[in-house]
């Protein structure tokens, strides 16, 4: 009986495992598993917060069909991105490349980050010299042990 | 300084409303393409109506132009339609079609049913026009100059507000320029 539970779960597995998996039309693993890693660092326009290579949109499949052909025509990945810059701009690439126009979105949290730590730097020096040792008057200091010494008071 | 500490909260609140009024406002669906003020990608393909005839973005050279994005299985296009047969009949600017990722009987019986603001559609059965193009979400309308040269892009529905605010004025300069 396990085994045959067993048996029809790994059945499932199989079932489900295979529906994932993304139609391939190479039939070299090779070039496939290229085309996969490229299509990982390119983002699906559509879907926006998907990557090409886990998307089932029509024009991930389309571009994922442009990343095999053009590399089984030679190109190489470099290039291939260069294609999909130039189509769709910067957005397209999950790891942009620095330049002018993306130095503030590699740079800015670092820039942030020195900021903040420059001002609580700051903040910490400030108070440690704002706030000099308190000293308490006799007055109060008699005060002070009076309270200390009186009996507790019950309510 | 030490009094107006208790402003600290309201201006940090009021920096972050800032921000984030300006982030609702931004469309994400809206990239800046890089194919502005690039020129239009080369191609040459059967007309939808025509299939023995072509069409290319050369045959517009010395126009100003525009190419709208479209085809029948998408819903969008259908709600910008009738914004397009009303600015075509206006005679402002030809628009010309690229039928994306469709049938040709379906574009044709789609043109029937909801009308033709196009003086021809290209028919891009492939989409590899459409890559080029750098097309993700149809409909999506370019403007090219006369020298070939895309000078506007909009993704999604051409709003009467869009043609009124963008396209027009854009024409008119395109025109008075050349």
């Amino acid at each position: 009986m396990g085994k045959l539970l067993a048996l029809l779960l790994g059945l499932v597995l199989a079932g489900t495992a295979l529906a994932r998996e993304a139609p391939t039309v190479a039939a070299d693993p090779v070039l496939e598993k290229r085309v996969m890693a490229l299509a990982e660092e390119l983002r699906c326009l559509v879907c926006q917060n998907q990557t090409i290579a886990d998307s089932h949109a029509d024009l991930a499949i389309d571009l994922k069909n442009q990343i095999r052909e053009k590399l089984k025509a030679g190109m190489n990945e470099a290039q291939i991105k260069d294609y999909m810059v130039a189509r769709y701009g910067d957005f397209v690439l999950y790891r942009p490349q620095v330049k002018a126009t993306t130095v503030p979105l590699w740079f800015g949290p670092f820039a942030l980050l020195l900021v903040a730590v420059a001002g609580l730097f700051y903040y910490i020096v400030r108070r440690r010299h704002a706030a000099p040792a308190q000293t308490l008057s006799e007055e109060e200091q008699a005060k002070v042990r009076a309270l200390l010494d009186a009996p507790e008071e019950r309510t | 300084m030490l009094r107006a500490r208790f402003l600290i909260p309201l201006v940090v609140f009021a920096v972050m409303v800032v921000f984030l009024g300006v982030g609702l406002n931004l469309d994400p669906r809206e990239v800046p393409s890089p194919l502005i003020d690039k020129p239009a990608p080369a191609f040459e393909l059967p007309q939808l109506e025509a299939a023995d005839k072509t069409f290319s973005q050369k045959d517009m050279l010395g126009k100003v132009w525009m190419l709208n994005v479209w085809a029948s299985w998408c819903v969008s296009c259908r709600e910008e339609h009738p914004h397009l047969v009303a600015f075509a009949r206006t005679g402002a600017v030809p628009i010309y079609g690229l039928n994306y990722k469709d049938e040709r009987a379906a574009g044709i019986a789609w043109l029937a049913r909801f009308g033709n603001p196009y003086q021809l559609s290209a028919y891009d059965h492939q989409g590899q026009v459409g890559i080029d193009y750098g097309v993700y979400g149809v409909p999506e309308t370019y403007l090219i100059d006369k020298a070939g040269v895309i000078r506007y892009k909009r993704i999604g529905i051409v709003t009467p507000e869009v043609i009124r605010d963008k396209i027009l004025p854009l024409v008119k300069e395109l025109n008075g320029n050349g």
